[in-house]
């Protein structure tokens, strides 16, 4: 029954959609004036249908009803509650149902909220919001149904692949898809104001809120999936670089570049071409990973649904909307006029340079993901990976960290270099004084080889840390806005992550070893004994935990308990890696297999500073949050005021 | 305020992002519509066998050489293991190879000597020759990637061809006629 | 015997496990090298080189049976003195450039080093536009 429902408001919301694109766009036009009452009802009632739809879903997760073909194929009644409910959007069709019902969500959400925008436009951007989700509700109802019945339901489910059950990765997906979806509605919003040629201020400030909360998601959604990678895989390794991993970051560096380019257009009304472009390919990639990740062609250790039928699908799907905004986008953008202007030495300057840097980043990252498909048409096969990505983004991304030292210090319009000298001295003498010290204190840096990257990146990341919060110094810090700490926090997070990132690939060290029972290893400063290895049992696992006991620089021991487990359904081995967290760093402890003469495999590593890249994630998040809160708390005092105004003419009978 | 330049030269580069996505769906229409199989296959092809000398993998078997290999007559060197289901598959098309005169020679990957006892007894041997490759050290040095593969090994110790996964019926006339192509 | 053998087959396409062999690991699979900077040489080689059985892993990464005997060749090559490139291209040359994360320079693979150099080019060429437009424009 619950099945049925979900499948019939699915099925009215794509309705809804269609009616809410074909209103939106009469209105548009001279005789279909009148539709234009209709067009923010039918979103909220189409959000709302969806949002039902969904529910229906996890209920059926909820209940295991093996009946409904999707629960069969992917859950089981053994498993713990949050990971019936994560299993809603561990699969294909679970996952673009989230997808589509986000996307209505937010439709109904700026349908009801958004009054600041020229009513056509607010019209054009609805309709392209409709025109875009009716591919995605097209897909889902004619090609990948979530509530599909089996004629004869099976006894038991297959299980969730135990990778994913994980309370990490069991919220990964959502925040990620909150993020991509989000930046629909900038694309939504692109859309509106090429149609109605409405470019300016007030488009990128409503448009901003979303793309700070979307980008907020992705940067929180990434940085989840990145640690969650590093304690599940059993290597240390955070980020490879992986098909997969690149289609969740060309998103996140457009939304990058979105956000700052959007806060110079809602400002200083310049950079109108930059930002709508931006909107465009943001959501773009969006389409372009989902696309990449469920169509199979490229190889990854994450890829799923790998159907090259549904691929095809989501191709069309991709040709229409992406090939459609940039047709858009190329003939109007001539009717863009030029904004305000600004001189070679000026914070927008800064930032237009941090534009073209990002946009760099995110082609290079789209080339290497998708050579290997290119070399492959010509019959050969290459493998493009970490050695390549690593110094070519560094190529991009040093100038734009350097441009970012000094950018929030510049003022708007019009500055000279000469003015801030005294207050970048101090980063860039900081930044000398570290990659002296580690010239001198640290030769592990320099043989066998040179770790170019991780010397520079570490001296970066202390002067970016200190230039960072130069905005703040001879501030009211009580009276300075919330945008202004959100934009300190932000940048001070991306310093706290190089730091991280390049600590950890500088001065980690890793012990292998073949250890018996009650023998002690050092690695670093640590000293591990392994104690005991036993059988434990869980709710669908068994599995052999070691228990050891580590102890830092000889202080007291603290007991690590890392296990290998063995999943039945399906049958999959994962290892559960054993992590110790100090201020410095992090110990990292694995158990691998046994050999004939009854030694254990140990896998020991000593990761100085490594959990600094996720809590600089962390606070690039939170710097996101904070400018979202402001901006929107600015938004909401302005749009008072304002009516206050408006009713005051109105009593005065003006 | 001087006047922007003519907006021409700014039309080009205007198309210049659809011009990158045209690009992008071509390159994946031919990824979609003829998908790469995910074999990799040797470079070795052409080149001649590195030099190794593989103990006998089961004492009724004498082991595998280059020296013996590169005797005059090609011959199929069979990559397999006693743990890989799919040389189960192939082993009535070694047998017909066999039958027909084709001299096979095998490198059993990764295997205890009564594991490859056992795998013979329950699907025949057909083996003239069997090396055991404990730690895939030979396999690696011809560029094989997995198991089963079989090569085909001119006269003179050259790879003339690579048969990646298990041989199928179909398969067999093809690996006859890349031994003739040997043989001249 | 046929449809025994297909039924086989069927059931290894769908299950997600190879088979596995029953030999312990390779020597020097999970064991470092005594002398640390040979390690080290060794180590960074693993990281670029790619394990050929799995869907998208470095063999530094990897617990697949063949990686850990690719990382002993790695590392016994190391220990009797060979350069990591030589391994390196010993490896290329029998499996080709697919094993290989660090892309070798080759016609087939040029416009991925020229890409950066076109993207800075192109970078330089928009913000010189920009800011021809503007120079003289604002004081």
């Amino acid at each position: 029954m619950i099945a049925e429902i979900g499948l019939a408001c699915l099925w009215m919301a794509g309705a809804l959609a269609l009616l809410q694109l074909v209103t939106g766009a009469l209105a548009l036009t001279s005789k279909g004036v009148g539709l234009a009452g209709i067009v923010r009802p039918v979103a909220v009632a189409q959000g709302l249908l969806c949002g039902l739809a969904f529910v229906c879903l996890i209920a059926l997760f909820l209940r295991t009803d093996l009946s409904v073909k999707l629960i069969a194929t992917n859950s089981h009644s053994l498993k713990p509650f949050i990971y019936k409910l994560a299993g809603t959007w561990g699969n294909h069709e679970g996952s673009m149902l989230l997808w589509v019902t986000v996307m209505a969500l937010a439709g109904a959400f700026i349908a009801l909220v958004e009054r600041r925008l020229r009513n056509d436009t607010m019209l054009a951007t609805l309709a392209g919001q409709a025109f875009v989700s009716i591919g995605f509700y097209a897909f889902l109802l004619l090609s990948s149904n979530p509530f599909e019945r089996l004629a004869v339901p099976p006894p038991e489910g297959n299980g969730l692949n135990p990778l994913l059950q994980d309370i990490g990765l069991a919220f990964h997906p959502p925040t990620l898809y909150l993020g991509y979806v989000g930046l629909s509605i900038a694309f939504s919003f692109a859309i509106g104001a090429l149609v109605t040629s409405d470019v300016g201020p007030a488009f990128a400030r409503a448009m901003r809120p979303w793309v700070l909360g979307a980008w907020l998601f992705l940067t929180i959604g990434i940085t989840a999936g990145s640690y969650w990678a590093y304690y599940e895989l059993g290597w240390g390794g955070w980020w490879f670089w992986d098909p997969v991993e690149n289609a969740s970051l060309m998103p996140w560096l457009a939304a990058t570049a979105l956000i700052h380019s959007s806060s110079v257009l809602a400002t200083r009304n310049a950079l109108r071409a930059w930002t709508v472009m931006l909107a465009v390919v943001a959501f773009s990639m969006s389409m372009i990973g989902t696309f990449l990740v469920r169509s199979g062609i490229l190889t990854s250790v994450h890829a799923f649904a790998v159907d090259p039928e549904r691929g095809s699908f989501i191709l069309a799907l991709l040709a229409i909307y992406i090939g459609g905004a940039l047709v858009l986008f190329a003939i109007r953008a001539r009717t863009i006029t030029e904004g305000a202007r600004f001189a070679l030495t000026s914070r927008e300057s800064a930032l237009v340079v941090n534009n073209v840097m990002l946009s760099a980043i995110l082609g290079i990252v789209l080339l290497g993901t998708l050579y290997p498909l290119l070399t492959e048409a010509f019959g050969e096969k290459v493998s493009v990976g970490p050695p390549y990505f690593d110094p070519v983004g560094a190529i991009f991304f040093i100038p734009m960290l350097l441009v970012m030292a000094v950018g929030p210090l510049l003022h708007w319009r019009n500055d000279r270099l000469g003015r801030i000298t005294g207050k970048i001295a101090i980063p860039a003498l900081l930044i000398g004084a570290v990659l002296l010290g580690l010239a001198l204190f640290a030769p592990s840096l320099f043989t066998p080889s040179f770790k170019l990257l991780p010397f520079i990146g570490m001296g970066l990341a202390v002067g970016l840390a200190v230039a960072s919060v130069m905005p703040l110094i001879g501030r009211n810090l009580r009276r300075t806005p919330l945008p202004t700490w959100g934009m300190v926090v932000a940048h001070l997070g991306i310093a706290v992550s190089l730091f991280g990132v390049a600590t950890d690939s500088a001065f980690a060290t890793e012990k292998l070893v073949a250890s018996r029972i009650g023998e002690s290893h050092t690695v670093g400063p640590w000293s591990i004994t392994l104690k005991n290895v036993e059988p434990v049992a869980g709710p669908n696992w068994t599995s052999l935990e070691a228990t050891m006991a580590a102890s830092y620089d000889g202080g007291t021991a603290t007991t690590i308990h890392p296990q290998a487990r063995n999943y039945t359904s399906p049958p999959t081995v994962t290892s559960e890696s054993a992590l110790l967290t100090r201020w410095n760093g992090q110990l990292y402890a694995v158990l691998g297999e046994e050999a004939d003469d009854g030694r254990w495999q140990l896998r020991l590593w000593w990761k100085p500073f490594v959990p600094m890249i996720w809590y600089g994630g962390l606070l690039i998040g939170l710097g996101g949050l904070l400018s979202l809160i402001g901006r929107v708390a600015r938004d909401m005092k302005r749009s008072r005021a304002e009516e206050k105004i408006a009713d005051r003419r109105e009593r005065q009978g003006r | 305020m001087s006047e922007a330049p003519a907006p021409r030269r700014a039309g080009l580069w205007l198309w210049v992002p659809l011009a990158v996505f045209a690009g992008f769906f071509v390159l994946v229409m031919t990824g979609l519509l003829a998908p790469a199989d995910r074999e990799v296959a040797s470079a070795m092809i052409g080149k001649p066998l590195p030099q190794f000398d593989l103990r006998p993998a089961v004492p009724g078997r004498p082991g595998v050489s280059t020296a013996q290999l590169a005797d005059g007559k090609p011959r199929l060197l069979n990559v397999f293991a006693s743990w890989c289901i799919p040389c189960i598959a192939e082993a009535p098309q070694l047998e017909a190879l066999a039958r027909q005169g084709v001299e096979i020679d095998g490198i059993a990957i990764r295997d205890r000597t009564q594991d490859v006892e056992r795998f013979l007894d329950a699907n025949g041997n057909p083996y003239q020759r069997i090396g055991a490759d404990d730690l895939s050290q030979v396999q690696m040095s011809i560029g094989s990637s997995g198991v089963p593969e079989t090569f085909v090994i001119d006269g003179k110790g050259i790879i003339r061809h690579q048969h990646i996964g298990d041989i199928r019926a179909e398969d067999v006339p093809k690996l006859i006629e890349k031994l003739r192509e040997a043989g001249q | 015997m046929t449809r025994l053998l297909l039924l086989l087959l069927a059931l290894v396409m769908a299950a997600p496990l190879p088979a596995q062999d029953l030999l312990p690991p390779a020597p020097y699979a999970y064991k470092q090298l005594d002398d640390p900077a040979q390690e080290a040489k060794a180590r960074a080689l693993m990281e670029t080189l790619r394990c050929l059985k799995c869907q998208s892993q470095a063999i530094s990464d990897s617990d697949a049976p063949m990686a850990g005997d690719m990382r002993h060749q790695v590392r016994s090559r190391i220990a009797a003195g060979e350069e990591p490139e030589e391994i390196r291209q010993w490896l290329v040359e029998r499996y080709g450039d697919y094993v290989s994360y660090t892309p070798q320079l080759r016609a087939m693979t040029w416009p991925l080093f020229a890409a950066p150099l076109v993207f800075l080019g192109v970078a330089a060429l928009l913000l010189r536009r920009r800011f021809r437009k503007t120079r003289g424009a604002v004081k």
